[in-house]
Formats: C-alpha cells, structure tokens, sequence
C-alpha cells in the first residue's frame, strides 16, 4: 500500500506541476500540413513549454469527428469553409477562424524530366495521373480547376486515379503507380530528385488553410497559445519554408 | 428503392464480384495451405501458419503500401501488368484481387485447417486399408468430412472481402466501375457530406454482416448436431 501512496502523491505532484508550467492541447491537423505542423509544436514546446499533441487526417474526416465530440482544441484545416462553419455552429468559438497557410499546387513526378509545365498536361504523355478526391479536398479541388483552366479536364478524366486524401495522392506517384500527380508543394519540398511544375496561382482559386478555436480549447492556455503562436514570426517561417504562403500575422 | 443514385448499383455489384473471386481463388490456393498446416509435421509448420495470419494484425495501411509498391512499375505487379501492356496492378481490379486474396486468407484457411485437424488420422488409415490411394482418400474421405470447414471458410472469406476497406482505399484509386468498391463508395459518401446514401449502403451492409454472422451460427449448431 505504501507504494500505491506513494505512486499517488507523484502523480498528484505530476499534475500540480503540469498546470503550474505548462499545459498540454490536442490539435487536429489536416494530412497535408504533417511536417510543418510537427516543426511548429516543436518550436512551440522550447518556446511555452505548452504541448500540442497533434492527430493528422482528413479535413473532412476531423471536421466529422469535431461535430461528434471529439476531444480536440484546436483544428488546422486544409480549407477555409469547415473551420468558418466550426466557428459558426457550437463546437467552435465564434470569431477565432483565421487564415494560418496558403497552400501551393505542384505537379510533380519521380521521374527527372517528366514534369515540363502545363505542356506535360496538354500532351498527357502518362497513363495514370494522381490527384485527391475533388469533392472532399480542397487540393483536389485546385487540380481539377488548374485542368479545367488550361481546357485538358475532360481529355485527362479517363486518366485520373483518386486519393482518399493528399497523402495517398503523393504516394501514388511516390511509388510510380502514377507517373505524375497533382499534390501539395509542401510535401515534395524536400524531394530533391523528380520533375515538378509549381502550379500558377491564377489557375485554381487560392488553397486557404483556416485554423479555429474549439470550445473545448477556450479555456485552455495552451490552446490559446498555441493559435496566437501562429501568428508569429516563429511559424511563419516555417510555414514558409514548407512551400506555403504564410497567413495572418498577428 | 426509390429515389437512390444510379451509381449506387455499380459498388455493389463490384463488390459481389471481387469477394465471389476473391473466395474462389482462396478455396482453391487455401485449401492444399490448410492441408499440409493439418497434416505436416515440419517443425517449421507454425512459421507459415503465422505468416498466413499477418494480415489479422497487420494494420490495412502498413500492408496497402507495400502492396502498391509490389504491384507498381517496379514491383512484380508491373511486370506483370507488362504482359497486357500496363504499367501497374495498382488501380485495377486485379489488383484488389490479389490484394483481398492476401488479406483474406487467414479467414478461409483457419477454418478448413480445423477441420482437417479434427478428423484426425484414423479415417484416412481405414482409407488407406481399404485400398484407397492418398489422392482418392482425400477427395472420397477428408474433404467430405471437413464440408463444415470449407463451408465457414468460403462464407467468412466472401464477408471479409466485403468488408474489406483499408487496402481497397490505398490501392484502388478510387475508380467506378473497377475499383470503387462498396466500402470506399460509403466512405466517399460520408467524406462528401452525402449521409443519405451512405447511411443506406451501410444499413445494407450491416443486414448483410447480421445474415452472414447468424448463418455461420446456423451451420455450426448443424454440425454440432451431427457430430453430436
């Protein structure tokens, strides 16, 4: 028994400490910002001590689980639209959804000279091209609005083969299934080998990723530190260097 | 069923077809697996039998990318899509054949295995007493014996492959008519909003599990019975 006491009172102490120095939040992040989102709370943690434990999905996905309760504070989104509705409807704080990324379209190939530009897409010199489901992503989205801009839509549709997120669009081409895809410039920003044609941004409207306050955060320090830490100069930066346009300063 | 979108019909005919093939392929493949899993007496028996149940603990995810990478250009599935001009197994209905086989396979070859096992050697020496070959007592005595066995295992298997979502998703690609199965449709439906269809095709699908879980009861209490 005097174990199980003993045991007791660390935890006790554990848990003093913890809210004394530093707290933790979870935050639900949308597959395409995983790399960045991880160098963030790193840079978060050494600069608050707070802890942001992250999940990745689907936009839609969390969204989802977001309305059915799930535990999250804080929601980085791939889109503007669900975190506007979250912070409308009750499991988000009304007034905090703001614009965190802008995300940038590639298309990109494991092959080194692949990838030429639009032309690579007017002459469909490929059998399978890789993109995200267009209804549910809004990469998916910006694909099928970058085709329909240059008119190759309806010639390229028999070729497209679809990712349940942009994850899965990436490995398709990652593993050759697919000799070129539309993905995310964040996630080939360190690919040094392979062809990519950075997508004009007057081709597809502007990829806004939204971050927004769930009531389950509102009274969390963390929470709360963690949206207004990326504001800042700390996250921008790394926003930027992960092949996104940075969004709202604070 | 009024009002439901033509391509409503296209999964669940899709999905009939890979899990109908997907059971047939693994009578035929499991079943001598099965045999030599009952009757060998290799030591490393055991090993194959649990390389056979991977996919039970395997996560979907984990083995949904080395498939696509097996079945890709660089893989032993591109050169084999070669041979009809392809460059790759991934996104075609082959693939998710070869795929629901792999993923399946624990479901079929467990319960036949039981059943081998339970026969035990006698009926086969009576068999053998008799003059039968080896060839002819299993035709004429194990497989007869063992119908239970072959019975749960094409049902279980024919559900499985049903219900089969995690590697239909990473290497399907998530084409109608040839790889947007039944699980991934409702999960398309449910990714886009669309409650309405998804809750149909999932209320379908969950009849569908509830008939396959009480026939398996069904036949067990049978055999039971005869046994008995």
């Amino acid at each position: 028994m005097k174990l199980l006491r003993l045991v007791a009172i660390a935890g006790a102490a554990c848990l003093a400490a913890g809210n004394a120095f530093a707290a933790s939040t979870n935050v639900a992040v949308a597959a395409n910002f995983t790399d960045a989102a991880k160098e963030i709370a790193a840079a978060f943690k050494q600069k608050t001590g707070h802890e942001a434990v992250l999940s990745f999905g689907s936009s839609g996905q969390l969204f989802t689980q977001i309305n059915q309760d799930a535990p999250f504070q804080v929601f980085l989104s791939a889109d503007a639209a669900r975190p506007e509705k979250l912070a409308d409807s009750a499991p988000g704080v009304a007034g905090s959804n703001f614009t965190y990324a802008i995300g940038k379209l590639v298309l990109w190939s494991k092959a080194p000279d692949a990838v030429k530009g639009e032309q690579t897409l007017k002459d469909g010199k490929f059998a399978k091209l890789s993109i995200c489901n267009p209804v549910a992503a809004p990469y998916g989205a910006a694909a099928v609005a970058t085709m329909k801009s240059l008119k190759v839509y309806d010639n390229l549709k028999p070729k497209l083969v679809e990712g349940a997120n942009i994850t899965q669009a990436y490995q398709f081409v990652q593993t050759g299934n697919a000799e070129v895809g539309f993905v995310a410039l964040s996630q080939v920003i360190n690919d040094k080998d392979g062809s990519r044609w950075v997508v004009p941004q007057n081709l597809y409207a502007p990829i806004r990723q939204d971050a927004v306050l769930l009531k389950k955060g509102a009274d969390n320090e963390a929470a709360t530190a963690f949206m207004s830490f990326l504001k800042g100069p700390e996250a921008r930066a790394i926003i930027e260097k992960y092949g996104y346009q940075a969004g709202e300063r604070s | 069923m009024g009002g439901l979108p033509d391509d409503i019909w296209q999964p669940v005919r899709l999905t009939i077809e890979l899990a109908a093939i997907t059971t047939v392929i693994l009578l035929v493949i499991g079943t001598p697996i099965a045999w030599w899993l009952a009757r060998s007496k290799a030591r490393w028996k055991e090993g194959v039998a649990a390389v056979v149940a991977l996919p039970l603990v395997l996560p979907p995810t984990v083995l949904g990318f080395y498939l696509l990478v097996l079945l890709g250009p660089d893989g032993p599935g591109g050169a084999l899509a070669n041979l009809w001009g392809g460059r790759t197994l991934a996104f075609t209905f082959a693939g998710l054949v070869i795929g629901s086989v792999i993923y399946s396979m624990p479901f079929v070859v467990q319960p036949i295995r039981n059943a081998f096992a339970a026969i035990g050697d006698r009926p086969l020496e009576v068999a053998a007493t008799l003059r039968a070959s080896p060839t002819r007592a299993f035709w004429t005595v194990a497989i007869p014996l063992a119908r239970p066995g072959f019975l749960s295992g094409a049902v279980l298997g024919f559900a499985h492959t049903v219900g089969e979502f995690g590697i239909v998703l990473m290497i399907g690609g998530n084409i109608p008519g040839s790889t947007k199965v039944l699980s991934v449709a409702i999960y398309d439906y449910v990714e886009t909003s669309q409650w309405r269809e998804a809750s149909i095709l999932a209320g379908g699908m969950a009849v569908f599990a509830f008939v396959v879980i009480l026939t398996m009861m069904l036949l067990e209490k049978r055999t039971a019975r005869i046994r008995g």
